[in-house]
């Protein structure tokens, strides 16, 4: 089975192919069979591999697979070459699982578009870059996943390409992220240049035998490698593109920009995971900068009123969660928070899909309302994704990743209180930004009568991936309740996080802190929205208040910062520059050449006079000369 | 025989095709089309039979050497080594495309419109592959004089204006480096006693250093205009801007490549000590263009400006990849050649097809066009993002490779040029968003790609993503040129230079 690793990413690949060649001559119930099949295929492909790496495999020995020689120049030779371990495992099957469902979903959303075919081109073309990235043995097949997702993430967030604010939206996303990307290049080239591969397996031997803990060497690497990081994962300072993102058909939030794309980051510091802890100073940047993310954006979270900038800040938050654990050497809980975000967050975003439809396109919470009994899947899949990624304690699967985070964060050798009690604020603001948009959508007054569509197409991937967000938790219990099993099937490939001995009251207390604090965030949004819904207005309509929550609003104003540091100065000097200054000089010799050109010309009278009387002052002025000297 | 077979095939079918062109048109363009695709063949052939190794001096194959003038020591010495071949293979396909793209665009004087184009072609041909100074000098000339032609004859508004400007920019340059190749000519006559302009016997021409670096500067000056290199740089939007499309495929996929072939070929083999010193200011110099001609090409609003300035900051890709002179950088800057050939040429194709349909190159005017012409705006955004350097497209791997190698170099240098990636971006994705994205003007409309279009652009996708997955063949090619050019210069390199042109030499086994 494993000898079909190959065809994971290649079959999405294909469909891609086919759809873009063929995309207008067949008709949209084609172009959604070939684009669901071959994502499908690849999941089914991808399941059995994984049945058969777990059931004959129980060191977890990794599985590599080379299909060529990318290129051979002096030393240089990256192959185009898949590497199967426990990490890339849990990655591939979670990209392609929710990928599968998404498509289906998608089949039902965006029907009746007229780019519909181009959309599951689009789509497939991500599914195969996504599963490269996460399969690729080297950093530049990696990083060839990495853009080729940069891409999709373009085309998709300008898939209505009518609207320029659509547009823009995909563009500053494509360029914030290449940003980051220009800084994971330069760390590829550092990497190569200094260690002789870009295997990622023999670069991470290399490094860790020929440099020491917290050399130069590795802080640059590290530190570059985590620039593209952050670009891709929108942690600060990149963050700003997710929000403006979500001008993307909906599905392709759920997938590219919840579930999947923006953890690529994630993915790269524990693929690499060797390298920061080489580095000891980049791997706490990398907690701090996950911490403040965490905070600064469920902030943001908090005042939004349209329902999808809601779930876009809430991932950036999520992630700045993963970028904690992965700062505090708490591997497995990153990667477990990704897999329950993964299924949580893609289930919340095609709930609203739901809801958004069901409204018209209406975006705003505040023109919704009631909708509970007339849109009761929504009203069910909301709460099993809300439930999980607000960590209720014991049924979700949220709880159980981010239980393992903050626990971690507080025991590992690598954390400490403050970014302990940083990740259990954001647990509360969590829990009371999701709440308040499941009681502002769901109950009160109704607003507007939604328009009812039965799509079976809706209620597969919502029910499963509802389930999924429940159940997935029960994978890996906290010690005291059962079997760390993702733990162990993850430490084949990370290392377990370093611990501080805790005493038992310690521990009960962080247990106990991590399990009431979403509780208490959900009783406040219920005593916020439901009991005294005139509370919110009070506060905005306090000066103070209103302040706060313009600045959150606008996400901290980081986007009003960068357009007045960096993207007016630019257009400035493009447009000053346009008819290029350089060409001034040879237009100013080709000018003098011309003047010159007229003066010349103007002594040529034709007049004899004129010209016998320039003779004889030149005459008299040579003779002058002579006599003089 | 086969060069020399190459070349009098593109001068015969141009005579041809201008002798056919007063009866029949379609007869013109078909002669033409004919006899670029069987130098398609031939240059195949070549490359096929070629043994592409390492052997001193014999990394050339097919050579060919008749006296023409034996008194001044010239020759007809044609010869073509890996690179050459490459260069060769390019200058067919684009040759192709050009026909192909004048199909419909060009209907006045048709027969000398091939006649020049031919010509150019096999100056273009003869620059890639003489190894005599002077029959390459001649070579350098021919292909000046028809593109002046294309451009003032069929160009668009002020093509007079660009005509005048290419012409006088390229031929200044183009006396320098004649006074350089005589000096050259004149020092090794006074040392040996032999006076001849053959590449392998001026190769190893003794001289002080002072006087090298003049001689140096000469050839810089032909090669840097050509390429182009910031300052020299501002013929090129103006050219590229008013020629016909064929005018601008060639311009920017062939004409350039001459300059940065020159410099491999005979600045660096001629001068190592001098290129050596020079090596700082070269880097320098590539990374300015790369910059500068991307903030140029975002600020245009003129389609086919902002692809040509684009053109200066790829460019400058090759210049700082030959400056960076180790393995990794060169390789990159010959597959940076190939493949910005290939994906800028297919842009101005793009570029032409919608100036032909819409009488317009000014994006304030489109918009949209996605709806209408679905094909075409897939295409364009295809070698949009072969601009920008999406990894899986050949030019990734060229300016990947050469940003590697520069780094190696002169870590300073490559990260300023890693800005690189995000300035392509910009305006890459500012072309796309402006011409095919947006709300589509009222009453714009635009037929899609014809098949000649879609399969021309078919073919040039296939290329580029080949190159970008499998560069193997052709790095395998140019490797075994590269190298030699390499080892030589570094072997006549004076013993006491402080600066070894041959950096990672020294840490060996890498």
């Amino acid at each position: 089975m494993m000898g079909l690793l190959w065809l994971v990413p290649l079959l999405p690949f294909i469909g891609f192919i086919i759809l873009a060649l063929f995309g207008k001559r067949i008709s949209n119930r084609g172009a959604a069979a070939v684009g669901c099949a071959s994502v499908g295929l690849s999941a089914v492909i991808s399941m059995l591999i994984a049945a058969d790496f777990i059931s004959f495999n129980p060191d977890g020995r990794a599985y590599s697979q080379v299909l060529w020689t990318w290129l051979q120049v002096g030393g240089f030779r990256p192959q185009i070459g898949l590497y199967l371990d426990s990490l890339s495992l849990i990655m591939v099957l979670v990209v392609s699982f929710v990928a599968f469902f998404i498509h289906l979903y998608s089949a039902a959303y965006m029907r009746g578009d007229d780019g519909y075919s181009r959309f599951f081109a689009y789509m497939n073309l991500f599914v195969g870059s996504m599963l490269t990235l996460v399969l690729a043995d080297n950093l530049l097949l990696l990083y060839l996943g990495w853009e080729g997702v940069g891409l999709c993430s373009y085309l998709l967030i300008g898939f209505w390409y009518r609207d320029p604010a659509n547009i823009r939206a995909a563009v500053k996303a494509f360029i914030i992220t290449r940003v980051g990307d220009t800084s994971m290049a330069i760390g590829l080239f550092f990497l190569f240049l200094n260690l002789g591969s870009l295997n990622i397996q023999q670069l991470l031997g290399l490094a860790s035998r020929s440099w020491p803990i917290g050399s130069g060497m590795a802080v640059a690497g590290a530190a570059l490698l985590l620039g593209g990081a952050l670009g891709k994962s929108a942690q600060l300072p990149l963050q700003t593109w997710l929000p403006d993102a979500m001008a993307g058909p909906t599905p392709v939030s759920a997938l590219i920009h919840a579930a999947t794309m923006v953890t690529a980051g994630v993915y790269l510091i524990a693929r690499t995971h060797v390298l920061f802890e080489l580095a000891p100073q980049v791997q706490a940047a990398v907690a701090v900068i996950g911490a403040v993310t965490l905070l600064v954006s469920a902030a943001s979270a908090l005042t939004q009123v349209d329902i999808k900038r809601v779930l876009a800040y809430s991932t950036i938050s999520q992630i700045g969660y993963m970028f904690l654990a992965l700062g505090v050497g708490a591997w497995s809980g990153a990667i477990f928070h990704f897999m329950t975000h993964a299924f949580f967050k893609a289930l919340l975003f095609l709930a609203a899909g739901v809801i958004i439809t069901a409204m018209g396109g209406e975006h705003d919470i505040f023109k919704m309302g009631g909708l509970r009994k007339t849109l009761p899947l929504a009203f069910w899949a909301f709460l099993a994704g809300a439930a999980s990624l607000a960590a209720i304690p014991f049924i979700t699967a949220g709880f159980y990743s981010k239980d393992l985070i903050l626990w971690s964060v507080f025991s590992s050798t690598k954390g400490g209180v403050w970014l302990w009690l940083t990740g259990l604020a954001g647990a509360f603001l969590t829990a009371l930004y999701i709440f308040r948009v499941f009681f502002v959508v769901f109950f009160g007054q109704m607003k507007a009568i939604p328009l009812r569509k039965r799509e079976t197409l809706f209620i597969i991937p919502l029910v499963v991936l509802a389930v999924f967000s429940v159940i997935a938790g029960f994978v890996d219990l906290p010690g005291w309740m059962g079997a760390e099993r993702f733990t162990g099937f993850i430490s084949t490939s990370l290392p377990l996080t370093q611990t501080l001995p805790v005493g038992g009251g310690a521990e009960f207390m962080v247990d106990l802190l991590g399990a009431v604090v979403p509780l208490i965030g959900l009783l406040f949004a219920y005593l916020i929205y439901i009991r005294k819904p005139a509370f919110a207005a009070n506060v905005v309509r306090n000066q103070a208040g209103r302040a706060l929550n313009r600045f959150w609003l606008a996400g901290w104003g980081f986007d009003a910062a960068y357009d007045i540091l960096l993207v007016r100065p630019f257009d400035r000097l493009s447009r000053m520059l346009r008819g290029d200054a350089i060409d001034l000089v040879y237009s100013g010799i080709a000018w003098l050449n011309r003047l010159v050109h007229l003066l010349l010309s103007g002594t040529e009278t034709g007049r004899l006079r004129w010209y016998v009387l320039v003779l004889g002052f030149g005459g008299a002025i040579l003779i002058g000369i002579a006599v003089l000297l | 025989m086969t060069l020399g077979l190459i070349i009098l095939i593109l001068i015969a079918g141009g005579v041809l095709a201008w002798a056919l062109g007063r009866v029949n048109e379609v007869l013109a363009r078909a002669v033409s089309l004919l006899a670029i695709f069987v130098d398609l063949i031939l240059t195949i052939s070549l490359l096929a039979g070629g043994e592409f190794r390492i052997s001193g001096g014999g990394a050339f194959v097919d050579q060919l050497k008749m006296p023409w003038i034996p008194q001044l020591g010239i020759s007809l010495h044609f010869g073509a080594d890996g690179l050459s071949l490459l260069l060769l293979l390019l200058t067919m396909l684009l040759g192709i495309v050009s026909v192909l793209v004048s199909w419909r665009e060009i209907t006045e004087r048709v027969g000398f419109f091939h006649f020049n184009l031919l010509l150019v072609l096999a100056g273009i041909a003869g620059v890639f592959t003489a190894l005599d100074l002077f029959l390459f000098y001649f070579f350098w000339e021919l292909m000046l004089i028809p593109m002046y032609f294309l451009i003032a004859v069929w160009g668009h508004e002020k093509r007079v204006y660009a005509s005048i400007k290419f012409f006088i920019f390229t031929q200044a340059g183009g006396l320098l480096m004649l006074l350089s190749i005589l000096g050259l000519f004149y020092l090794h006559g006074q040392d040996t006693g032999v006076y001849t302009f053959d590449y392998f016997s001026l190769v190893g021409t003794r001289m002080p250093y002072a006087v090298s670096f003049w001689l140096m500067l000469g050839f810089l000056a032909g090669f840097l205009v050509k390429v182009p290199a910031v300052p020299v740089h501002s013929w090129l939007p103006d050219a590229h801007t008013e020629a016909p499309t064929a005018g601008s495929v060639v311009l920017a996929g062939l004409l350039l490549k001459t300059g940065a072939y020159g410099l491999i070929r005979f600045v660096v083999p001629f001068f190592p000590d001098a290129s050596a010193a020079f090596a700082p200011v070269g880097m320098a110099l590539g990374v300015a263009g790369i910059i500068y001609g991307a903030v140029l090409a975002f600020g245009q609003t003129d389609m086919k400006r902002l692809i040509a300035n684009s053109s200066i900051s790829h460019m400058g890709f090759v210049i700082l990849g030959i400056y960076a002179w180790n393995t990794l950088a060169l390789q990159g800057a010959v597959i940076q050649m190939l493949c910005h050939g290939i994906s800028t040429g297919m842009l101005f194709v793009i570029a032409g097809a919608l100036q032909d349909r819409l009488h317009t190159r000014e994006m304030a005017r489109m918009g949209g066009l996605w709806d209408a012409a679905p094909a075409l705006s897939g295409v364009a955004l295809f070698f949009a993002m072969a601009s920008l350097g999406l990894p899986g497209l050949g030019n990734f791997v060229a300016e990947f490779l050469v940003l590697m190698g520069t780094f190696r170099s002169d870590m300073v240098y490559s990260v300023l040029a890693s800005t690189g990636f995000v300035l392509s971006t910009i305006y890459s994705l500012s072309f796309v968003s402006r011409v095919f994205h947006g709300r589509r003007p009222e009453g714009l409309a635009l037929a899609d790609l014809s098949p000649r279009e879609g399969a021309v652009s078919l073919v040039m996708i296939a290329l580029i993503l080949w190159i970008g997955l499998y560069p193997q063949p052709i790095l395998r090619v140019s490797g075994a040129a590269l190298k030699e050019i390499e080892l030589g210069a570094a072997g006549r390199q004076m013993a006491e230079t402080a600066v070894p042109l041959l950096p990672e030499a020294s840490n060996g086994a890498r």
